[in-house]
């Protein structure tokens, strides 16, 4: 077992960078993620390896693409506002299958919002976010072990993929001390080496071209279909999620990330006043484990979907479904975090609630 | 009997697509000419630029990576910073480098990375059909200034060699043209020194090439020279700027 620390999640996301053998990092202030970047700064220059903070976020993406481009592990780290402008970037990588790995820590919204937690890029994160048919793997960790762990295999299926992946967190998950037990890197030995297709190695003389442009009729359907190929075995074999108290459960709750925790006490509580509650909580929202919130809907009526925007996982958990539960909505938006009291209130309405009622609360 | 004459080896044996009379041909020749002469073939990377020179990997017999409109700066400090070892060739048109990518540009510059630019200036935008360009000059009409470009509502074409001359990280800064054969061989050695600037690893270096665009500019070839060394180079004077060797 690895040292016991305490440490800021933020700061956790940038150790287990640096001990996942990030070699660039490229980055641009915002809050609620600013110590990333300034543990960057000091990290990653102690190990002799790049940190630039970019002139935008726009800049910072495209740094990642040359630094991949070039065999480089690579991150870069923002929240909503400059993940959007990172989007250019993402959408390039994705179709020139460059891996990078990635963190939104996540704040209120749209627009400049406000500083304040919020899961509300929950779309962004799950649906490309930039242009064009393409997927982004996605960890929504809950605490400071899992952002420190999520990095580390962030790199990893990056790379394994060729694709861009990502952690979404929020201010809360960013901000918050834990302890944490640093674990060493373990390189899982099965990634492919980046040799044959880097750039600018001269051990490769034959021209390389890494590209997002296919321009000949047919060809970008070609290239898609195979990026689809891969898609496919990403929702295949990275789905991961976590249950809590589902064998005997009469309702469940469906929480990622911060709103995870509060579910988590909600069901401590509402257990003890005898409402038989699971939690299930995905850990990745893209590939989104669908077949496995699908399955619940055979063993339960209801579904509670907690989170920290307005119905963005609930469509999800809906899919999931097919009209096969309820699903009813427990969302709080711009910096709210749900309570524990009211949402065991919301279990209990849903409890005793009868036919086709959906019940929202916001 | 001797050749004295052929292709590079940095060039495939492909026959570009560019119109007659277009200036991105030579310019790409040029960049190749270089990469062979300074023996960089294995460690050299292109940028191909969004534009009409998008396919140089086509032309160009090194690695070659496309960036998005505007961002091979970034792109190219990311490969450089990451492979110190490369060899990397920035080429860009001027909607990439003075319009959607400026901000790119002038920043790489400042922090002095070690890679080569190349800037076409050919005052107009190519591949989209020939909208107006930073660069496209006062009175010149192109599809979105179809009277002739008014500074007063379109503001003012852009010198970028002047724009960023005094930026500490810029080492080598030079314009030329591809008009005549004196003007290419100039053109040349401009980029040579800029090559050997980024080689020695002594901050960023641009030469910018002002170029024909025939075909947006509504000319035929040889009346397109005669304009741009009539109207362009009145505005975007020859010569280097900045030479951080001669300082
Ligand atoms: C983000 C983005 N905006 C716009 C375009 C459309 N676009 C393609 S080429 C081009 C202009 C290129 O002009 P220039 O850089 O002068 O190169 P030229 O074609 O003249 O060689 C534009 C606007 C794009 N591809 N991407
Ligand atoms: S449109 Fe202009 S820049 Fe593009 S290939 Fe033709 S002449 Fe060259």
């Amino acid at each position: 077992m690895g040292e016991k620390v305490f440490m800021r999640g933020n700061d956790a996301i940038g150790e287990a960078a640096v001990q996942a053998g990030c070699q660039c990092y490229f980055g641009y202030p915002i809050t609620p993620q600013n110590e990333l970047t300034a543990y960057m700064s000091k990290r990653m220059i102690e190990e002799g390896r790049v940190f630039i903070q970019s002139e935008s976020e726009i800049a910072a993406v495209n740094m990642c693409f040359g630094a991949a481009a070039v065999g480089q592990r690579t991150m870069t780290s923002s929240s909503g506002p400059g993940i959007s402008l990172k989007q250019e970037g993402i959408s390039y990588m994705a179709g020139a299958e460059l891996p990078m790995f990635f963190v939104n820590v996540m704040r209120g919204g749209p627009g400049l919002g406000n500083i304040a937690p919020a899961q509300s890029d929950y779309f962004q994160c799950t649906r490309g976010g930039g242009h064009g048919d393409y997927r982004v793997i996605c960890y929504a960790p809950s605490n400071v072990q899992e952002l420190y762990d999520y990095t580390m295999l962030g790199f990893d299926v990056a790379d394994r993929y060729r694709n861009p992946s990502m952690i979404a967190a929020d201010g809360i998950l960013g901000q918050m001390m834990e302890p944490l037990v640093l674990n060493e890197y373990k390189d899982p030995g099965d990634l492919p080496t980046k040799q044959p297709w880097r750039l600018g190695d001269p051990s490769t003389p034959e021209p390389i071209w890494i590209t997002s442009v296919h321009l000949g009729e047919g060809k970008l359907e070609e290239h898609n279909l195979e990026l689809q190929k891969k898609y496919d075995a990403i929702e295949r074999d990275e789905v991961r999620y976590e249950e809590t108290m589902l064998d005997d459960a009469e309702i469940v709750m469906v929480a990622y990330g911060t709103a995870a925790r509060v579910a988590k006490t909600a069901l401590a509580v509402a257990r003890e006043e005898g409402i038989k509650v699971g939690l299930f909580r995905p850990i990745t929202i893209w590939p989104y484990p669908y077949q496995q919130v699908r399955d619940l809907a055979d063993r339960v009526e209801n579904l509670l979907v907690v989170e920290m925007s307005l119905g963005q996982m609930w469509e999800d958990v809906r899919l999931a479904v097919e009209g096969n539960a309820r699903v009813h909505l427990h969302g709080r938006t711009a910096g709210g975090v749900p309570v524990v009291t009211e949402v065991v209130e919301h279990l209990k309405k849903v409890m005793a609630s009868k036919g086709d009622e959906i019940i929202r609360n916001f | 009997m001797e050749k004295v004459f052929t292709k590079p080896e940095a060039m495939k044996p492909e026959q570009t697509l560019y119109c007659p009379g277009c200036g991105h041909g030579t310019a790409h020749r040029m960049v190749a000419e270089l990469v062979d002469e300074f023996g960089l073939r294995e460690r050299a990377i292109g940028i191909a630029p969004v534009g009409c020179s998008v396919f140089a990997d086509r032309y160009w017999n090194f690695d070659v990576i496309s960036a998005a409109h505007g961002r091979a700066p970034a792109v190219a400090t990311g490969m450089k910073r990451g492979n110190p070892d490369s060899f990397v060739i920035c080429y860009q048109g001027d909607g990439d480098l003075a319009a959607i990518g400026t901000a790119e540009t002038i920043h790489a510059a400042n922090r002095g990375e070690h890679f080569v630019t190349i800037f076409v200036n050919n005052a107009i935008y190519g591949m989209t059909g020939g909208q107006m360009a930073p660069t496209t000059l006062c009175g010149q009409r192109s599809q979105t200034c179809q009277l002739g470009r008014d500074p007063d509502i379109m503001g003012h074409p852009i010198r970028v060699c002047e724009l960023v001359r005094d930026l500490p990280g810029v080492a080598y800064l030079a314009r030329g043209a591809v008009d005549s054969p004196k003007n290419v061989i100039q053109t040349k050695k401009h980029m040579k020194k800029a090559f050997q600037t980024a080689i020695d690893g002594k901050g960023w270096s641009l030469v910018e090439v002002v170029s024909p665009c025939p075909t947006n500019w509504g000319m035929a070839p040889q009346k397109a020279l005669q304009w741009l060394r009539e109207n362009l180079l009145e505005h975007y004077e020859l010569g280097v700027f900045r030479d951080c060797e001669a300082e």
